[in-house]
């Protein structure tokens, strides 16, 4: 078997899945369909496992293998393949994608159960995992877009899943608005690319590139901003970023596998995979590495006042997605998709943990609510910990490393790019506070009423409501089922959590510096051509970045503790000193207000202008009207002649036949 | 005799014709007239082919005559009709079917 047909197995495998719960949910009793999801997921990851193994069989100058189903398109000038690459860079991410979703699929399988529309949710998921796994296998723009565009419509799905809660379906909308906003600025990136190079292939493009596009090149720079554009977008960055945390409305597990380990990652993986042009065009690239740095400080500061459990964790994601497209900016690659694969871990963790303790709050997110589950909820305390400690670049956990080698090579090119890495190092302490406040509001401190009777046994049945805004729910299909599901009891739950518990805690092995390295060495054939690839850090300031890094995450860690478990008076005390600050980013910064004033306002109201005087007065009173007016006036004069009197006819007869017997004898004398 | 002279016999009836069926208002009489109409058409044409010694318009006089009791036949019918539900023998009267 080639290489590349494990590549085609990797896609085949979702989207039979898919069709399966699709088409036959009616024949599939009980949790059937989320047993076939998995199944198809996990078949997936075995095929990408054969992926990675035949791929480091393949002789060292031929890593990225380009497989070709058939012609897509083939115009006058213009032809684009059926084809996916095979190299290290997509390798990691289907094994990242296929491997997360596996396991997400797992919890799901125990989470949804007793949600009316199951099989639905499964065969969502599926068509997810296709279509994400068809972006990061594409081997051209072409495809490339078609698995962008899948991947906004599947997150679309996902996030209205519960169609008849009205917040979730608005929210759907917003998500699928601003991503297509990123569509649109991905299709006019790849359009410059291919009026300069003639060609939609990445290699193509890539050779094309140099020849025809000087240094910043205002072409390719434009090029490359349009690309940044649907980076940004489906990455949730400045200033495209207010869907996510409003994607939170969708169920808990869609929240972990798109909003936080797969979709929001594909950003960076573009950035990644269109190195080459960056690199030829650094303003582009450092564009993005100051909005990477601005997202991750700004959502870092949202995160510290939020009261939203998963909105905490859905800033945080903003915020680590951010460090991540700084790393890539900077052409740390390696160490940008290290911090990827271990954010995937981690993050999709935590997200698990929340969703676990939020079914054991009977629904309820508000961080006020909760408290003291340490004891009711031992499994979902101990895991989510761990992807606490990870994402807090807690020393020695996966975060701790992945996190401090980009702020690392940051530091290493210099410039304006140390002021950059400091801002990492800030929000760093500021990411660690953060998490910690988490974990520390929902499982210590005095037990909540909720915590108490799982104590004993007992899980609260709270009314079904939403809990944005409290409307009264039932629990028929297109809102969340009747029962909610704990870790502690769906051995499915654990078997997910576990896993991902050990690879947030161990991860960090794939890059320990100068020891390991594992994951750069396995990317270099994908990276090496990089005109950065030798300028890397010196293992002593990687070392003395650690430190620093690790140094912060205690400090921040030990900063939560003191103001949320030591002193907890102490948080509403300063709360009020800072009462406006606090206001400001309860309120995150007033984004989505400026946008409703600036963009949402004015085009509601120049749709009221449409609706009112273009279209009543103008098309409906003068087009519409006119033509209804002058076909009315012929018709009644032809009316008035039909008066139905005989003798009138003949004489009109009579007369057109004298006038033309006149007119032949004039003509004819 | 030149055929001139049946031509303008033939235009004498159909004028005659023509001007029964506008001023007449009894169905039945419209009726002969349209006849006298449709015969002195005939008459033009069978001068005419006498004129220029062709055949051709002999061939249509017939088939005239053709059409001529054929409309006979539906016309009287309908005045029949006309009759037997008694209404008004007069077609200023019905005139119904207007737009």
């Amino acid at each position: 078997m080639k290489t590349t047909d494990f590549g085609w197995l990797v896609l085949a495998f979702p989207l039979v899945g898919m069709a399966i719960s699709a088409l036959g949910w009616r024949a599939l009793p009980g949790r059937l369909p989320g047993w076939i999801g998995s199944a198809a997921i996990l078949g997936s990851f075995v095929a990408s496992l054969g992926m990675l193994q035949s791929l480091s069989n393949e002789p060292e100058e031929s890593k990225q293998l380009v497989g070709t189903a058939f012609t897509y398109i083939d115009t006058a000038g213009f032809a684009a393949d059926l084809s996916i690459l095979v190299d290290p860079l997509s390798v990691v991410m289907c094994l990242v994608v296929s491997g997360v979703s596996f396991l997400i699929h797992l919890y799901s399988v125990a989470y949804m159960t007793s949600d009316e529309g199951f099989a639905r949710f499964f065969a969502y998921l599926n068509f997810f995992v296709f279509s994400m796994l068809l972006l990061v296998l594409a081997a051209n723009f072409v495809l490339l877009i078609v698995g962008w565009a899948f991947v906004g419509a599947a997150s679309y799905l996902l996030i209205s899943f519960w169609y008849r809660r009205a917040t979730a379906t608005s929210a759907g909308i917003k998500a699928f608005v601003i991503n297509v906003i990123g569509d649109v600025g991905l299709v006019i990136g790849a359009f410059l690319l291919f009026d300069a190079t003639g060609s939609l292939d990445y290699f193509g493009v890539f050779e094309a590139a140099p020849e025809v596009f000087g240094r910043n090149d205002p072409q390719l720079v434009a090029a490359c901003l349009m690309i940044l554009v649907g980076a940004f977008a489906k990455s949730a960055q400045l200033p495209l970023h207010t869907w996510l945390p409003d994607a939170m409305e969708g169920p808990t597990p869609v929240s972990a596998l798109i909003h936080a380990a797969t979709m929001v990652t594909a950003g960076v993986y573009l950035i990644a995979r269109c190195f080459p042009l960056f690199e030829l065009a650094p303003a582009a690239a450092d564009v993005s590495a100051i909005i990477g740095t601005a997202t991750l400080i700004f959502a870092a500061s949202i995160a510290m006042a939020a009261t939203d459990l998963k909105r905490v964790i859905a800033y945080s994601t903003m915020s680590q997605i951010g460090y991540m497209i700084l790393g890539v900016s900077v052409a740390a690659y390696g160490a940008g998709l290290f911090h990827l694969v271990t954010h995937a871990f981690f993050k999709a963790l935590l997200f698990m943990g929340a969703g676990s303790v939020i079914g054991a709050m009977s629904g309820i997110q508000s961080l006020d609510r909760m408290g003291g589950f340490r004891k009711a909820m031992p499994f979902t305390f101990v895991t989510f910990t761990a992807g606490a400690l990870a994402l807090a670049a807690f020393p020695l956990t996966s975060g701790f490393f992945s996190k401090d080698e980009i702020l690392a090579y940051a530091f290493n090119r210099g410039g304006f790019y140390v002021v950059l890495a400091l801002v990492g190092y800030v929000a760093a302490l500021m990411t660690a506070f953060y998490t910690f406040r988490l974990v520390f509001r929902v499982f210590f401190g005095p037990p909540v009423p909720e915590a108490r009777e799982l104590e004993r046994g007992h899980m609260t049945h709270g009314a079904h409501a939403n809990p944005a805004t409290g409307e009264e729910e039932d629990t028929g299909v297109g809102f969340p089922g009747a029962e909610h599901h704990i870790a502690e009891r769906e051995w499915a739950m654990k078997a997910a959590m576990g896993p991902l518990a050990v690879l947030a805690l161990i991860a960090g092995v794939l890059g320990i510096p100068g020891l390991t390295d594992t994951l750069e060495h396995f990317l270099e054939p994908t990276f090496e051509s990089s005109r950065f690839h030798e300028e890397v850090p010196s293992e002593g300031a990687e070392y003395a970045g650690l430190a620093a890094g690790g140094a912060f995450a205690l400090i921040g860690i030990a900063a939560a503790y003191y103001f949320i478990l030591r002193d907890p008076t102490l948080r509403l005390k300063t709360r009020e000193r800072f009462a406006g600050l606090h206001r400001v980013l309860i309120n995150k910064w007033y984004v989505d207000e400026a946008y409703d004033l600036a963009i949402v306002r004015p085009a509601a109201a120049a749709g009221r202008f449409g609706r009112t005087v273009v279209e009543s007065t103008f098309v409906q009173g003068v087009l519409v009207g006119g033509t209804v007016g002058i076909v009315r006036a012929g018709t009644a004069l032809a009316r008035s002649m039909q008066n139905g009197e005989l003798r009138a006819y003949a004489a009109l007869l009579l007369v057109g036949l004298a006038c033309l017997v006149l007119y032949f004898l004039i003509v004819a004398t | 005799m030149s055929a001139q002279w049946f031509v303008v016999l033939s235009a004498f009836i159909f004028s005659i014709g023509a001007a029964g069926v506008l001023t007449r208002r009894s169905p039945l009489v419209i009726l002969l007239c349209l006849e006298l109409m449709l015969n002195a058409g005939n008459l033009a044409l069978i001068s005419f082919s006498r004129m220029l010694g062709n055949s051709d318009g002999q061939l249509f006089a017939l088939m005239v005559m053709v059409v001529a009791a054929c409309e006979v036949v539906i016309g009287l019918g309908i005045i029949v009709g006309m009759f037997r539900r008694r209404l008004p023998i007069d077609v200023d009267e019905m005139s119904e079917l207007r737009g």
